[in-house]
């Protein structure tokens, strides 16, 4: 069936991108959205969605015409009041975006990220070692993709040991509402709103440890001339988005490496692949799966009208997947070059903690590569439902010491 | 169409034609050449995509940005005053670019 948007015919799908059966295996219908054209409209949500690489990336790299500031999930700010006051940095265009995200921009640069290393390998290899060293099945989520992230980054933010567990269900409550209101939505604001409290705590300028991150971007906020309100949110933003993601780029790394012994082989006869290996994941199992924008003014797309205030879902998962982008998209190949996947977004609004969740992945990967032998599925791999998020709930694997 | 001269590290040269608007890193990444691995994607982020711009009076080049300038602050390789990142350097002309010996 189609409808006619205007100039050109849109193909209209039934199907509900954030049912259970969607959620739990995508791909086929990642397929099928890519065939229905370069643009199509789905009918259950009244909006359009675009699935290949090519439009993707153009209504990624469009901010003007696309823009995130009416929200990028599916409930349009213009019209419906946020549950949480925006992001300074997710929630905006510029030119208030631009000011927001070179505060951060400029504390978080490749340089002091390159001084991270040698302590984030250490405690990768401790903990991977020790991992490997106990006997039985152990679960790959908690023991390791959940373990590494909640140790090093709350380090680096400056944040205390106590309620750090807190991190969790609070990034899952952020991706899940930028999906329709489903069971989803719902059970994960129930969760996230005991989380919500402690999490507000710690973006309090003075909260978090005077050495770590979150001490320097509310400095560098205040110094740029924001209130100690948005000093606040601007650290919100790196406690929602950057656990959750890194946690599954991690869980999904280990599941692709163990369904996929070659890689591992690879991975370990070679551990300066470690790098490669998590960018193909971020690819091939994208963690974050889809975002939102909104038109801000009438556009056309590939020859169809989309007209102003249309709502417009990009699937990075199914971009990154496209064919007419990569060769044998649906396999895993840690060799493949793999940069120039939207699963870091693209453009003004691409992922600010990108680099650093590169080197929290090369450093996971790397101690298993030098730790672990042998890396095999022990049960049947558990996903973990999200409106936005690809990622495992339990992962059990057997692993034998290298 | 506009041509990049690409000279690597040990002086071979690769020259190829541009698409008018595409960046020298994009060009790059799609013919193969190596020496630049533009991890971030051409979002100014990595600094992995780090070139010397060799061309004379290249004055029809994009200014460097306060985000570009930052960046090449973090280069792996030393930071020269023709020092660019590929990504930002947006072709209309003719252009020559030396890459340097590393880029992490």
């Amino acid at each position: 069936m189609t409808i006619q948007s205007t100039a050109q015919e849109v193909t209209v799908l039934e199907l509900d991108p954030f049912s259970d059966e969607f959620l739990n295996d995508p791909y086929e219908a990642h397929e099928q959205m890519r065939e229905a054209g370069p643009v199509f409209w789905l009918e259950r949500y009244q909006l359009y969605g675009v699935a290949r690489h090519d439009e993707v990336s153009q209504v990624l790299a469009d901010h003007e015409t696309y823009v995130s500031s009416r929200g990028v999930g599916i409930s349009d700010f213009a019209k419906e009041k946020p549950w949480r006051p925006p992001s300074l940095l997710l929630e905006a265009d510029p030119p208030h975006h631009t000011k927001a995200r070179h505060v951060v921009s400029h504390i978080m640069t490749p340089k002091v990220l390159r001084g991270l290393k040698e302590g984030f390998q250490e405690r990768a290899d401790e903990l991977v070692a020790r991992v490997a060293a106990g006997k039985g099945t152990v679960d790959g989520v908690a023991d390791l993709a959940e373990a590494f992230p909640l140790e090093v980054f709350p380090d680096f933010i400056g944040l205390p040991k106590d309620g750090r567990e807190n991190l969790l269900p609070y990034g899952s409550m952020v991706f899940n509402t930028f999906g329709p209101r489903n069971s989803h939505f719902e059970r994960a604001m129930e969760r996230g709103a005991k989380a919500q409290a402690w999490i507000m705590e710690q973006c309090q300028p003075g909260a978090p440890a005077p050495d770590g991150l979150g001490a320097k971007i509310h400095a560098a906020a205040a110094e740029a001339g924001y209130d100690e309100v948005d000093q606040a949110k601007l650290l919100r933003s790196f406690l929602s988005a950057g656990v959750d993601t890194t946690v599954h780029g991690i869980g999904n790394a280990l599941q692709c490496l163990a369904e996929n012994p070659e890689q591992f082989g690879y991975l370990r006869e070679d551990p300066s692949l470690a790098r490669a290996a998590f960018e193909e994941t971020v690819r091939y199992s994208s963690p974050v799966q889809t975002f939102f924008r909104t038109t801000n003014k009438d556009a056309e797309l590939a020859g169809i009208r989309i007209p102003e205030g249309s709502k417009v879902l990009m699937f990075l998962a199914a971009a990154n997947r496209d064919p007419r982008q990569w060769e044998n998209p649906a396999s895993f190949d840690i060799r493949r070059k793999a940069a120039g996947h939207v699963g870091f977004g693209f453009g003004v609004h691409a992922c600010l903690g990108q680099m650093l969740a590169r080197l929290e992945g090369e450093c996971f990967l790397t101690a298993l590569a030098r730790n672990v032998g042998k890396l095999e599925l022990a049960g049947e791999p558990v996903q973990q439902l999200n409106n936005t998020l690809r990622g495992l709930d339990s992962l059990p694997l057997r692993l034998t010491a290298a | 169409m506009p041509k990049i001269t690409y000279i690597l590290p040990d002086g071979l040269e690769t020259v190829l034609d541009a698409e008018p608007g595409t960046s020298v890193m994009r060009t790059a990444v799609s013919h193969g050449v190596p020496g630049i691995v533009a991890e971030c994607g051409g979002n100014a982020m990595c600094a992995t995509c780090h070139v010397y711009v060799e061309t004379e009076a290249a004055e029809g080049l994009p200014a460097v940005s306060d985000v570009e300038d930052e960046m090449l602050d973090c280069t792996a390789s030393e930071r020269c005053a023709n020092s660019r990142l590929s990504c930002q350097l947006h072709v209309s002309e003719d252009i020559t670019v030396r890459l340097p010996e590393t880029q992490v």
